[in-house]
């Protein structure tokens, strides 16, 4: 397990980075988290509601034909089977929560790719809370079909007209609504970013994901853990809740595949941990890719959930004290991997997802070994930009 | 003697002005500071500006990325105070987000504030404790001083722990809020300023967020050593025509001689 010291520190990541007009939400948010969630009446309602509306256990499925081509075993997480169609939603079931113990009555959220946003809108709707989705004012151009999705389900959207009108900028505006209303209000974080207790909250929200692999894996094996454990990273959710009950295991290897645009050298990039340097990105000390000057620089990745400058402190550590390893995937690798998935397993997976599969034939595993690979998220809302990208060819 | 110590021993109704380094242009920086001190501003703060800056409002983050687009940084900056002790007098602050600061590097960053005859800074991303364990002794060194933030939601306890680290003045968030939120002081507020004054802090303080004209700067300066104006000067700055009259009159017209 991998925890952060009561300052809210990986090693020398994470901490609390805020200006003092958040210090109160945070100040209340940090005293309170832990003793909610250890709370079994929490925890009761919690599990319940991952069974019952997110639909968990999810499975792990044996992907026989890749494992056949590449030789090896290959099973994936199906995280793309949660309600919502990816992993975000076990974070915002547990915020939910959160906030209604904490007698909030309105939820704020940032969204990229819009599936945080749906997951976010989603738990309001089923808790009869007002919900209010800030969203670059790009993204809400790319993403229709999840506006749509967040504004049938009653959220209101808020177009994040500032800076680059991309999700770095639509976090800054959840930030600064969270300022404006401080007292009756609770922001549900989409990733592990932000400001202690953020990073460390959503991972323990995820570690379900790890958790059900072990058992699962057991059953289905009899092994007790995986060789490898492969999940994309934007800013670093799904893969910390499937690396989570592994971390200190030195046999299983834990490799986090980062978007790496057009390439790590090109300029069009979200590769964090290639190229970011340390600093201060939304609140908390990690790796973040900006000019010399200390300017956040725009990334870019086909898929728009990656598409984020920074990472969660808690892969920043995992990097540096090499207890897992970060390769880039090219928008082009991701998206052949994600046709392969398609056409070999009848998946259709996110294109984020589709970045940790594009590491199988990178990878080289032994024929004894066994793989298990997070599938965050299902390509439903990819469509247009699978078909887009291959044309005829697919 | 640091200027801010020397200013708050001397004077009353201190008026700070916030304007951001290289805006409207990027060569405006020094020219704006002079026009100021002729035109009586009691101090300035410069704002270092930065790509994501979460406290504040629309004005404040559009001359940022003006700035940022007229090519200003951290160094050009510096470079266009080479001579500022030549000219002003009056004391002045640099305000700004954390990560270009540690990008410059936090010793060298100070070291050259203090060649350069800067009197101390505002980094409201700076948290306490990191300060007081990596940056306090070489604030100290340099005889600088750093300038901490409440709001009507901080804690007495943490007021008592501002009030110790502060030096310089304390800045007093008027509201809960962004900068250039809203224009006003309401009776909310004063019952606020009542409450920090019943403590009786060591720190001077200044009030910010809401000050734009005469009847909000009286206001807030019948609770306080003085008030800062950001938003409402950024924007005199945005649609004036003739910089030397438009800021004279400005500061005029707030400090209530016309
Ligand atoms: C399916 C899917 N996977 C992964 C991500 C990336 O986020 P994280 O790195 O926090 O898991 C997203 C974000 O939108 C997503 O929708």
């Amino acid at each position: 397990m991998i925890q952060v010291n009561e300052r809210g520190f990986y090693g020398k990541f994470g901490g609390a980075y805020i200006p003092e007009m958040l210090h109160p939400n945070i100040e209340e948010l940090k005293g309170n988290y832990l003793r909610i969630i250890n709370e079994p009446s929490f925890q009761k309602e919690f599990d319940q509601l991952l069974k019952d509306y997110v639909g968990r256990p999810t499975p792990l499925y044996f992907a026989s034909r890749l494992s056949e081509k590449y030789q090896t075993n290959i099973y994936f997480k199906r995280e793309d089977l949660c309600h919502t169609g990816a992993h975000k939603i076990n974070n915002t079931i547990g915020q939910i929560l959160l906030a209604k113990k904490l007698g909030k009555k309105r939820i704020i959220a940032e969204t990229g790719a819009g599936q945080h946003g749906v997951a976010t809108a989603t738990v309001c709707a089923l808790m009869g809370i007002e919900c209010v989705v800030y969203m670059g004012k790009i993204d809400v151009a790319r993403q229709k079909p999840n506006v749509e999705r967040m504004k049938l389900l009653g959220a209101t959207i808020v177009e994040a007209v500032s800076g680059s009108q991309t999700l770095k900028d639509a976090t800054n505006d959840a930030m600064r609504d969270w300022i404006n209303n401080p007292e009756d209000t609770h922001y549900i974080i989409g990733s592990v970013v932000g400001p202690h207790p953020y990073p460390d909250m959503v991972a323990r929200f995820h570690s379900v994901i790890s958790a059900e692999m072990k058992t699962q894996l057991k059953e289905k094996t009899g092994k007790e853990n995986p060789d490898y454990v492969l999940a994309c990273v934007g800013g670093g959710s799904n893969a910390i809740g499937a690396f989570y009950h592994f971390v200190d295991i030195p046999e299983v290897k834990l490799i986090g595949l980062e978007a790496g645009g057009l390439g790590v050298s090109s300029g069009k990039t979200a590769a964090t941990l290639a190229l970011g340097r340390e600093g201060v990105l939304h609140g908390s000390r990690s790796l973040v890719i900006q000019t010399e000057d200390g300017q956040v620089i725009e990334p870019h990745s086909v898929s728009a959930g990656l598409d984020y400058p920074g990472i969660g402190p808690v892969h920043a550590y995992l990097y540096k004290s090499t207890k897992a390893a970060y390769y880039p995937i090219t928008d082009s690798e991701a998206m052949y991997a994600g046709l392969e998935c398609s056409r070999m397993e009848g998946i259709i997976p996110a294109i984020e997802t589709a970045h940790a599969l594009a590491y199988l034939p990178k990878m080289n595993a032994k024929p004894e070994e066994t793989t298990i690979i997070n599938l965050s998220g299902r390509g439903d809302k990819d469509l247009k930009t699978y078909i887009e990208w291959f044309g005829d060819k697919s | 003697m640091n200027r801010l110590d020397k200013l708050f021993s001397e004077k009353e109704n201190i008026l700070n002005i916030y304007f951001t380094a290289g805006y409207p242009k990027l060569e405006d920086t020094m020219h704006i500071l002079e026009i100021l001190q002729a035109a009586g501003a009691d101090m300035v703060e410069i704002g270092m500006p930065y790509s994501d800056p979460v406290a504040d409002g629309p004005t404040i983050q559009e001359s940022n990325q003006k700035a940022l687009d007229n090519g200003m940084t951290i160094s050009v900056l510096f470079e266009q105070l080479a001579k500022l002790r030549e000219k002003i007098n009056i004391p002045v602050v640099l305000m700004g987000y954390i990560n270009p600061v540690f990008q410059y590097g936090a010793e060298r960053f100070l070291q050259k504030c203090a060649d350069l005859g800067i009197d101390g800074t505002i980094l409201p991303d700076l948290p306490a404790p990191e300060f007081e364990e990596e940056l306090k002794p070489i604030y100290e060194k340099y005889h600088l001083h750093n300038v901490f933030l409440i709001t009507p939601q901080t804690s007495e306890k943490r007021i008592k722990e501002v009030d110790r680290l502060s030096k310089g003045f304390i800045y007093m968030v008027s509201s809960n809020s962004i900068t250039g939120a809203k224009s006003d002081i309401a009776q909310k507020q004063i019952a606020y300023f009542e409450r920090i004054n019943a403590l009786q802090l060591k720190t001077p303080r200044l009030i910010g967020f809401g000050i734009s004209n005469h009847e909000t700067f009286k206001r807030a300066c019948a609770y306080a050593e003085g008030a800062i104006i950001g938003s409402a000067f950024i924007k005199l700055l945005a649609n004036s025509q003739d910089l030397e009259k438009d800021i004279a009159q400005f500061v005029k017209q707030v400090k209530g001689q016309v």
